[in-house]
């Protein structure tokens, strides 16, 4: 092997990135420059908020629920250890709305929607769907992509909304049945402290992990190879690459909105 | 008329079309037959423009088809794919309608529906077939009602990619019936491409063969037995000896 074997490798590595990089940016600049183009497809639209939204919301509300119960229990036992158990009402609407009901939701949609997106798209791609619909005169990307791209940017926030009230909840009923809070007090905690920006900047980041989600399963499933293999390789993509680019997203919108 | 001059294309180090010369004249029925990979779908493609070729020109009724503008240029077309490519979430109807329902072409949805029940039983298929989704169907039907999507707009020009694969030999002489009579009817020009020597002989006014990228013969289905080529009559015949070498 040339001693120059794995630097070409590095190389080619990273040109390939690159390369991926640019066609996801170019995809999702032909995404959103389609959103404000007709045609519309609104019945698209609404099946895709059906299948996203509505769809999405046991397992969001179920992830909410025991997330936020977790959440009391392990700041009572570790504000025990400073004689602060009184902040755990506050700190968990925060933990909720801030970053858990966001991050949380937005790998459970990107397990449940990007998969399902990429798995669909992918198929239609090997059984000539997609091709059918170019010599129907329709495109592909605005008739498969935008509508579930604007789908999940709209319905992601609500179901984030959902998933931080249930949170919230279940650090109430945690806080009330297990750690003898009373109840009325916990939630004037909860009120009190709780500010619009938190609950705000929590919707924000939905907005933005749903089109993440979205843009990654119709990504990855346009580019699908052929046969079952390649639908089952497009979707691992799209669910890894989702949870990934949501995980890096959150990091960079808490910089921006909570660094001075 | 379609007419191809010098069409090439390459998938990396594949050289999948090798300067295609052709010309289909309005009105007829070409069949074009051909071993797997020869690049007989890549040709099709090629001229509807799903696939870019890398050279060579493709015009359709003088005017090169990279140029024309796209809706109306695809408006001018219906393709029956190999496996009918119906889409799983809309009902029958719908999918026959699909052109009928947005775009250019667009009616109220009670006339779309009327002519995509119109042309189900066209093609053999009764009004309760509608509302099925097209999971429901059977091979046949599900290619039936491709030909009735393809056919629902009333197109100048149909393809149809491989009609009878996968079909029983009943099914696929009726699937070829319906084929030659639609384009009859219609006064379409129809481009075929199969393997299926008794869908060839069915369907074809003329006959092209497509070998190693390149046309190797063209002439009118009458004359298809009596070529001397070894080529076609090596594959017509299906024998394993020959000039086409058979990977075994």
């Amino acid at each position: 092997m040339s001693p120059a074997a794995p630097i070409a490798a590095l190389g080619r590595a990273t040109l390939g990135a690159l390369a991926a990089i640019g066609r996801i940016a170019l995809f999702a600049a032909a995404v959103i420059s389609h959103l404000f183009r007709p045609p519309f497809y609104p019945r698209e639209f609404l099946n895709a908020l059906i299948q996203i939204g509505w769809l999405s919301l046991p397992v969001v509300g179920l992830t909410a629920i025991f997330t936020g119960g977790a959440l009391a229990l392990q700041i009572y036992a570790g504000g025990a250890r400073f004689s602060a158990e009184a902040v755990v009402p506050s700190i968990v609407a925060i933990g909720m709305t801030r970053e858990l009901g966001p991050v949380l939701g937005g790998l459970m949609v990107a397990a449940r929607v990007a998969s399902s997106i990429a798995a669909e798209i992918g198929t239609m791609k090997v059984t000539e769907q997609i091709d059918a619909l170019v010599t129907l005169s329709t495109n592909p990307l605005k008739y498969l992509a935008v509508p579930r791209v604007l789908a999940a940017t709209l319905a992601v926030p609500v179901l984030v909304a959902v998933g931080d009230s249930i949170g919230i909840a279940g650090g109430w009923l945690v806080g009330v049945n297990r750690l003898d809070f009373n109840s009325a007090t916990y939630i004037k905690n909860t009120v009190d402290f709780l500010e619009v920006w938190d609950v705000g900047s929590g919707l924000v980041k939905g907005a933005a992990f749903g089109f993440i989600v979205a843009l990654m399963g119709c990504y990855h499933g346009m580019n699908s190879g052929r046969g079952a293999q390649g639908v089952g390789r497009a979707t691992k993509s799209a669910v890894v690459a989702a949870s990934v680019l949501i995980l890096a997203a959150n990091y960079l919108l808490t910089e921006v909105f909570f660094t001075s | 008329m379609i007419e191809l001059s010098g069409v090439t294309k390459s998938f990396g180090s594949n050289q999948v079309l090798r300067g295609i010369d052709l010309r289909i004249e309005s009105n007829s029925s070409m069949v074009i037959i051909g071993g797997s990979g020869t690049g007989k779908s890549v040709l099709l493609k090629c001229i509807l423009g799903l696939v870019a070729p890398d050279g060579g020109r493709i015009l359709l009724n003088g005017e090169d088809v990279t140029r024309a503008e796209r809706d109306a240029f695809l408006a001018r077309f219906g393709m029956l794919f190999q496996g009918a490519a119906l889409f799983d979430s809309l009902h029958v109807w719908e999918n026959v309608a699909f052109r009928l329902l947005r775009g250019a072409q667009k009616r109220p949805k009670a006339e779309a529906r009327e002519i995509a029940i119109e042309k189900l039983r066209r093609v053999g298929l009764g009004p309760q077939v509608a509302d099925l989704y097209p999971a429901e169907l059977s091979g046949g039907m599900q290619k039936r009602v491709g030909l009735a999507r393809a056919i629902a707009a009333e197109p100048e020009i149909i393809f149809f990619d491989e009609p009878t694969t996968g079909l029983d030999p009943i099914m696929a002489g009726v699937i070829n019936d319906l084929i030659r009579e639609i384009v009859t009817e219609m006064g379409a020009t129809a481009i075929t491409i199969t393997h299926d020597m008794t869908s060839v002989r069915a369907i074809a006014d003329n006959v092209a063969m497509l070998h190693r990228g390149k046309i190797r013969w063209t002439g009118p289905v009458s004359e298809l037995d009596t070529t001397p080529d070894p080529y076609v009559q090596q594959f017509i015949h299906g024998r394993a000896e020959g000039p086409i070498e058979a990977l075994r």
